[in-house]
């Protein structure tokens, strides 16, 4: 259908972005395809040690989803995107195609082991979520091809994740944002993977801040040590929700905040984080 | 942008009641409550998505109908604020916000009561927590939130008595 209607054409999932940006005419799409109406587009299945979402899932039924309890960084985040309307509407594949440097989703399974199954006439892709952003509002979705599913293997026994976001209020993109998954034995670091939301054009791998931990254990002086390679890692833009050195400052922050429950989780505490604002 | 547009036939139920009408696929939800079917009571605020001013119940829970087109839905059953009051008796949310005087200019009051109708269906005795994160999508300028966080508690208490 995609093809049929040329390139000014867009899929239409949740839409509380693309509406919204209709509205202001930063997108003036010729038609608009609304996937609402598909069948069976909408599931959360666990099936060979992963996690499967329809690209049609909502925020709020994996916010409500038992999969919160086992992997609880999939439920910070659901459960604070905007406000409960928006999570009534708003989908994970919606969320992952549209690829907004301020969206919640993609730092979140960037720390996973993520997999986007994409569809199109000529077949059905797999493509790794790493590969999948290309750039800001950019993915290498092809112009008739659309997000089918999103798998998200499950982090092996003894890692725990979290993902924590601060914004000015609810509805709003969060100003910052950082998802820590960390593989512990004992004390020691064995694995660690640290993502920041809205401080890139795209999520930002903080690699030598991953570095610094992997191995080591944590305690004061690696985390702040890792806090300033997190520093160094962030390509903050100033804009009316701060300025470039204070965004720094919260990434750098929200680390060692998730950092701190990711451990707590991976020796199997139970503990509730989401989005922060006021 | 196409010069015509054709209209789309749509058939949806609105506080109980059928309704039908024929409209552009541009026309947003709240547009098509508000001027093709008079139920103003659905209000408009910064039709941003932000506000939650155009809150409304689709198929059991809230959306804003600001950034929904009424093509979409095609087929739901809404409860908009017009469908709270039974027989001309008010709705225990309706009386729990008049009773707590949780509204001031009341512009925000149709979608906060839906977003608590929403939460305390499920929950008569919500914690603070829950409550805040309930409305954190519904923006009151007036009230400061104290006596909206008393109506919804007493709009739990008043359901369970229901």
């Amino acid at each position: 259908m995609l093809s049929q209607l040329g390139d000014d054409a867009k899929l239409l999932a949740g839409g509380q972005s693309l509406i919204p940006l209709m509205k202001l005419r930063f997108a003036n799409p010729s038609h608009l395809v609304d996937l609402n109406f598909v069948p069976d587009a909408a599931y959360i299945k666990e099936e060979g040690g992963a996690v499967h979402f329809g690209a049609l899932t909502r925020h709020a039924e994996i916010e409500n989803a038992t999969i919160g309890a086992r992997v609880p960084i999939l439920h910070d985040c659901a459960a604070g995107i905007a406000d409960v309307q928006i999570r009534n509407r708003g989908t994970i594949g919606g969320s992952l195609a549209e690829a907004d440097p301020s969206g919640d989703w993609a730092a979140v399974l960037l720390t996973q082991k993520t997999e986007v199954h994409c569809l199109s006439p000529r077949g059905e892709r797999t493509v790794p979520l790493a590969d999948f952003i290309s750039d800001a509002y950019t993915t290498v979705l092809e112009h008739d091809e659309l997000v089918r599913e999103v798998v998200v293997k499950s982090p092996d026994k003894g890692s725990g994740g979290a993902y924590l976001a601060f914004k000015r209020s609810a509805p709003v993109y969060p100003t910052a944002s950082a998802a820590v998954q960390l593989g512990m034995e004992g004390d020691t670091c064995k694995d660690a993977t640290i993502i920041l939301g809205c401080v890139g054009l795209v999520p930002v791998k903080a690699t030598a801040a991953e570095g610094v931990l992997r191995g080591s254990k944590i305690d004061d002086k690696s985390v702040s040590t890792a806090m300033e390679a997190v520093r160094a890692a962030v390509e903050p833009q100033s804009d009316m929700r701060g300025s470039a050195e204070y965004k720094r400052t919260l990434a750098a922050v929200l680390v060692k905040r998730a950092i701190a429950v990711a451990v707590r989780r991976a020796r199997g505490e139970r503990v509730e984080v989401s989005h922060i604002y006021a | 942008m196409p010069d015509t547009v054709d209209k789309v036939a749509i058939q949806l139920k609105v506080n109980g009641k059928p309704y039908s009408a024929s409209v552009e696929p541009r026309l947003l939800l709240v547009e098509l409550l508000r001027e093709e079917f008079n139920l103003t009571g659905t209000h408009v605020g910064c039709d941003t998505t932000y506000c939650g001013a155009c809150t409304v119940l689709m198929n059991g829970v809230t959306v804003k109908s600001c950034t929904m087109f009424a093509v979409q839905a095609d087929g739901a059953e809404l409860l908009t604020v017009e469908g709270l009051e039974k027989d001309g008796a008010l709705h225990p949310i309706q009386k729990a916000f008049g009773d707590s005087y949780g509204l001031q200019c009341g512009y925000c009051t149709p979608g906060l009561m839906l977003s608590t109708y929403q939460l305390v269906n499920e929950n008569h005795e919500p914690s603070e927590t829950e409550i805040r994160k309930a409305i954190a999508g519904n923006t009151c300028r007036c009230t400061g939130y104290q006596n909206i966080f008393k109506a919804i508690r007493l709009a739990g208490q008043n359901m369970r008595g229901a």
